[in-house]
């Protein structure tokens, strides 16, 4: 089918992407983009334990990633590309392909502010994201699908709150 | 927290959201030792600082195990990175309340081979009753 999902969460493969999305979107393979995780076997082994076993999750650098995209787009099942950061996400932004933008879950961390329980940004995330939105790239926040979507001008305004 | 037990922490849960909290809870109001088990939420926390709060957890308590709900959570993902390498502590994910009741009481047990027979009872405890599959609902 195609790619029914493009998710930055720095949790990476959990619970919410597991079960939580994949389930009711009968997702079938995960496209896991991030550099450090795409060269250790054993961070790609931690990870796909957590998987069930029907489905396949492809561990790709971002260069990679760029490369093979396409060929995933066009799989025949339900996939999710996942990455674990805003700079990721952009690069596969600009390698074209991708109009729409899941914030899962982007965690506290020294010099970002809380827009959301689960979205803390500081000033160069926001302004790769409105970079992002600019450029016709619908950019939302949602950790599990029966949450509200809340799109990026009213997370960034304070009006999801 | 009652205790009725003798010993001190024995092991960790954790969890999304309340689950490690209400299931120590039930664990105290079934035996009166919830007081080993600790319970930690990770609400609003990157993985990183999920992995920092329960390597300081088991470093204040000196527990040596470690359950956790679900085998994708990001609680069992950092167990397991905190467990590599190490040779004399135990996950067990997937854990549900007759595991923790079998392991408030095996305190006669060191506590990794409590956990272990405790995975094994609570894996057997799950029973189903009512129709039979492939019955048509109305």
């Amino acid at each position: 089918m195609t790619l029914v999902l493009h998710r930055i969460d720095d949790r990476l493969i959990h619970g919410q992407v597991v079960v939580g999305w994949a389930q009711p979107l009968d997702v079938r393979f995960i496209v896991l983009v991030d550099d450090e995780v795409a060269t250790s076997e054993w961070e790609q082994e931690l990870y796909r334990m957590g998987v069930p076993p029907n489905m396949d999750v492809y561990f790709l650098t971002v260069a990679k990633a760029i490369d093979e995209l396409p060929r995933y787009r066009a799989d025949v099942r339900h996939g999710i590309l996942l990455t674990g950061d805003i700079g990721t996400m952009r690069q596969l932004v600009d390698a074209g392909g991708i109009s729409s933008i899941n914030l899962g879950g982007i965690h506290h961390r020294a010099g970002r502010t809380q827009r959301l329980r689960y979205v803390f940004l500081n000033d160069q995330e926001e302004s790769a994201l409105r970079d992002l939105a600019t450029r016709g790239v619908a950019v939302s926040a949602q950790d599990v699908p029966g949450a509200r979507p809340i799109p990026l001008d009213d997370l960034l305004h304070g009006v999801a709150s | 927290m009652s205790d009725g037990s003798t010993s001190g922490p024995r092991a960790i849960v954790a969890g999304h959201g309340d689950f490690a909290q209400g299931l120590v809870s039930a664990v105290d109001v079934i035996t009166g030792r919830g007081a080993q088990l600790i319970p930690v939420a990770v609400p609003g926390l990157c993985a990183e600082d999920i992995e920092k709060l329960i390597r300081s957890r088991m470093q204040e308590s000196g527990v040596k195990v470690i359950f956790t709900d679900l085998q994708a959570g990001s609680c069992t993902m950092a167990a397991r990175r905190i467990l590599r390498g190490v040779d004399d502590a135990v996950l067990i994910a997937g854990v549900n309340l007759p595991t923790l009741l079998d392991f408030v009481f095996a305190e006669q047990m060191p506590a990794v081979d409590a956990a272990r027979h405790s995975a094994e009872r609570g894996r057997i405890a799950i029973t189903v009753v009512g129709a039979p599959a492939g019955v048509k609902q109305a």
